[in-house]
C-alpha cells in the first residue's frame, strides 16, 4: 500500500557533524557532506514494536533494577508526553528507550570513573510503548548534573537520553531531554550544537503540576516530534530515483 | 511542528539500547532486543555482516551503537521468521560489530543492501550509511550511483562466514553517509 513519503529532513534543525567545542567531534565528524535521497521502500518501512512484550516494571527506572522492597535514591519524577509526527499526528506504537545517570549524576557503567557513587538500586534504563494517542509515561529519578572531560570546566545539564522509533527508518531519532530552568543548558556544548534557541527548548522538559502525585512525585511533560509526510505518494516501483 | 533536534547518543548508549552487553544484569530479561534478527525458517543465505568503525585518527570506534534495517532472501522486509532488524554494540576493544543475519535480496529496482545507522560520542545526528555486496551487480542501483566516485567505501568484502564493511567516519577512506 502507497503512503507518502517521509519528508526531508532540515538538517538545519541538527547540530552539525563538526562542532570543535565539543571535542568528541573532532576525529568522529565526516568532512563530506551527507548524501541526499528521498526514502526508498527501505527507509520508509522499519521495525515495529508495538507486540514486543515488555516487562511490567520496563518503564519505572525507580524499581527496574532496585531490589524487592527497595527504590532508587533521588528526587522522583515521572516524565511523559506524546509521540507525533511534523504534521501533528500521534505515533501510537512506538517503542521509546531511556537511559540516565542516577541521582548524583554517575552512569552505571564501566568507564564512568566520577566520584558520585553508583546507587545500588538504580541501574539507569527504561523502556516503553506508545498508547493509542501516541502518549509515553516513564517513572524515575531526577539526575544529577556531571563533570565530562572535554578539555576544560565541562558540566553537563541534567538530561535523560532518548532513543525514538518512528514508522520508518528515515525517521529514527536518538536525542536528550532537559529541565526547565537548568543553568548549565545555556553552557553545554552539546546542547548549544543545534542552531537556534528555538530548537534548544523543544528538548526542555517543563514542569508539569497537574500530571505531579502529592507526596508522590512531581511531573515533567516532554513532547517528541519525528518527521512527517510529503503531500506526494510513495510508490514502490520509482524507489531510489 | 518541527521534527526534535537530535543529541549525541553519547558514550553511555549501552546502558538504554543494549543494557545486558553493558552490564546490567537481568535487564529486560536479559535479552538485549534486536540481537536476534533471524527468528524463524526463513529461505536464503544465512551470512554473518561483520563490521568496524574507525576515527579520524585510525582508532577504532569502541562506544558506538549500529543498527541495520535490510530485506530478507526474497526482497521483502520483516517477513515471517526474520525481523530485517539488528543492533549491535561495537566492542570495547576492537570497534568491531557482528549480525548474524541472512542475505538481502534485492528491493524493487535496488540492488541488495543493509542500511546502516551509526550513533555514538561525538556524532549529534546519527550517520546513514548502506553496504552492498562486491558479487551483486550494483549498477542498476540510484543510491549506490550516487556515491559517485566514492560508492567503493559502501562495498563490503567477502570473508568465510559472510562479509564485512569498514566504516570510516572520516578520513582519506571516508565512508559515503546519506541524508535519507
Amino acid at each position: 500500500m502507497d503512503k507518502p513519503l517521509i519528508k526531508r529532513r532540515d538538517l538545519t534543525a541538527h547540530p552539525p557533524p563538526l562542532y570543535p567545542e565539543y571535542r568528541s567531534s573532532l576525529l568522529r565528524a565526516p568532512a563530506h557532506a551527507r548524501l541526499h535521497y528521498a526514502p526508498t521502500e527501505t527507509e520508509m518501512a522499519g521495525p515495529t514494536f508495538g507486540h514486543t512484550p515488555l516487562g511490567a516494571q520496563d518503564d519505572d527506572l525507580i524499581v527496574n533494577y532496585a531490589a524487592a522492597g527497595e527504590a532508587a535514591l533521588g528526587p522522583r519524577i515521572l516524565v511523559h508526553g506524546v509521540l507525533r509526527d511534523e504534521d501533528g499526528r500521534p505515533l501510537p506504537g512506538k517503542l521509546i528507550e531511556v537511559w540516565q545517570a542516577n541521582a548524583g549524576g554517575r552512569y552505571r557503567h564501566k568507564k564512568d570513573g566520577y566520584l558520585a557513587p553508583l546507587d545500588p538500586n538504580f541501574g539507569g534504563c527504561g523502556r516503553c510503548i506508545t498508547g493509542a494517542d501516541g502518549t509515553y509515561a516513564f517513572r524515575t529519578v531526577q539526575p544529577g548534573p556531571y563533570p565530562w572531560p572535554n578539555g576544560g570546566n565541562d558540566w553537563r545539564p541534567a538530561h535523560i537520553h532518548f532513543s525514538v522509533f518512528g514508522d520508518g527508518f528515515a525517521q529514527r531519532l536518538i536525542t536528550q531531554m532537559y529541565f526547565e530552568g537548568d543553568p548549565h543548558i545555556a553552557f553545554c556544548p552539546i546542547v548549544q550544537s543545534i542552531p537556534g534557541a528555538a530548537a534548544i527548548d523543544t528538548l526542555v522538559a517543563r514542569l508539569d503540576m497537574e500530571r505531579s502525585v502529592p507526596m508522590d512525585l512531581r511531573a515533567y511533560r516532554f513532547d517528541i516530534t519525528l518527521r512527517g509526510r510529503e503531500a506526494t505518494y510513495f510508490e514502490n516501483q520509482t524507489a531510489g530515483t | 511542528m518541527t521534527e526534535s533536534s537530535s543529541q549525541t547518543a553519547g558514550p553511555y548508549v549501552h546502558i538504554g539500547c543494549v543494557p545486558s552487553f553493558a552490564g546490567l544484569r537481568g535487564m529486560y530479561g536479559g535479552q538485549d532486543l534486536g540481537a536476534a534478527m533471524i527468528t524463524g525458517e526463513v529461505a536464503g543465505q544465512k551470512m554473518v555482516f561483520s563490521g568496524a568503525g574507525y576515527d579520524g585518527a585510525g582508532a577504532p570506534v569502541t562506544d558506538a551503537l549500529i543498527e541495520i534495517w535490510q530485506a530478507a532472501p526474497d526482497g521483502t522486509y520483516a517477513p515471517d521468521g526474520f525481523t530485517s532488524w539488528g543492533r549491535q554494540p561495537t566492542d570495547a576493544d576492537t570497534g568491531h560489530f557482528r549480525f548474524e543475519t541472512l542475505k538481502p535480496g534485492a528491493v524493487g529496482q535496488q540492488a541488495p543492501h543493509i542500511l546502516i545507522w551509526i550513533v555514538a560520542r561525538g556524532i549529534g545526528l546519527g550517520l546513514t550509511t548502506r553496504a552492498y555486496f562486491p558479487d551483486e551487480d550494483n549498477s542498476g542501483d540510484a543510491i549506490f550511483a550516487l556515491a559517485g566516485d566514492r560508492a567503493q567505501t559502501l562495498v563490503a568484502a567477502a570473508t568465510q562466514e559472510g562479509y564485512h564493511l569498514d566504516i570510516h567516519l572520516q578520513g582519506q577512506q571516508e565512508t559515503v553517509f546519506f541524508d535519507v
